[in-house]
């Protein structure tokens, strides 16, 4: 099973790449971008009896290491 | 006294942090992050700087789980002194042994400089030896080192006067290296045993250097 986890900066947690990257569209005429997020994808390969409990192992690690709650929040996406 | 210097894969400043408390005089063992124990006698655990783990996932996130960790926890939980620097600072905050986070710097440069600080508070162990207001010159060289804390979180760090540090100009004026927090540059927990900063006392030990700044903080350790 694979599981595909986003770990993103919280809403009201200024991220300074985002500001960045928002910035250089900005000078490339890309004008019509109100806000820019940047984060990263983690896809994980795992053996999990079932998509629910893939997701509950996934939630744990997000939990325990691939997130800092304190700033960031994350999505998981389990796929077949 | 007796200091141990913690050392992970990646770590590079434990024989800069060694050579300052011996020069101060103090026994330093330095200890791979493999082991489980420190030794008993310890009276201050330091974590030093470097790029553990190659900064790999965030700063710290993985050293937090080295073996030693949980040995520097249950040393801390027992009040003894930890004191984390730079790369030590972020693990500190990953393991939760300091509340907040670290952030990328604000305008994402890595910022290597003398810089500044601004004591806010010495009524603790580290910083008992200097004036609250006074400003000590102290070097930073960090990428992460934008401190975030949630609006409640800080207050809470300053009604226990948990805020020790501030970034300033040689006037004292605020001076904002990299977007931290109400300027923020060091911290401790509500007990006052674990502190965490970003810039390099054991790097400002002689004047050659261009700063004799970092003697009197870490003298506040010394018996």
């Amino acid at each position: 099973m694979k599981a595909i986890v986003n770990v993103y900066l919280k809403e009201g947690v200024l991220d300074p790449q985002g500001k960045a990257v928002h910035h250089a569209l900005g000078s490339l005429g890309f004008d019509n971008v109100s806000d820019v997020r940047v984060g990263k994808q983690i896809v994980l390969q795992l053996d999990a009896s079932s998509m629910r409990e893939a997701e509950k192992e996934v939630e744990k690690m997000c939990e325990t290491l691939l997130a800092n709650t304190v700033i960031e929040d994350y999505s998981i996406e389990i796929v077949q | 006294m007796n200091v141990v210097v913690l050392q992970f894969p990646g770590t590079n400043c434990e024989f800069d942090t060694r050579y300052a408390f011996e020069r101060l005089g103090e026994k330093v063992t330095i200890v791979w992050h493999e082991e489980e124990m420190i030794p008993a006698n310890t009276d201050l655990v330091v974590v030093p700087g470097g790029f553990s783990y190659g900064d790999y996932l965030r700063s710290g996130a993985i050293a937090r789980f080295s073996p030693v960790m949980k040995a520097v926890r249950s040393y801390a939980d027992n009040g003894g002194y930890v004191l984390g620097i730079c790369n030590g600072f972020q693990i500190l905050l990953e393991s939760h042994l300091l509340p907040g986070a670290m952030k990328r710097n604000e305008n994402l440069h890595f910022v290597s400089k003398h810089q500044y600080l601004k004591v806010e508070n010495n009524d603790n162990r580290f910083l008992r030896h200097c004036e609250v207001g006074e400003l000590l010159n102290i070097p930073i060289a960090h990428a992460e080192g934008n401190y975030y804390i949630d609006d409640e979180r800080l207050k809470a760090l300053y009604d226990n006067g948990q805020v020790l540090l501030t970034y300033c100009d040689e006037n004292g004026d605020p001076d904002n290296p990299n977007g931290s927090v109400d300027n923020i540059a060091g911290i401790c927990n509500e007990k006052k045993n674990v502190f965490g900063l970003m810039p390099h006392p054991e790097r400002a030990m002689e004047t050659i250097l261009g700063s004799m700044d970092g003697v009197k903080m870490l003298e506040g350790f010394l018996a």
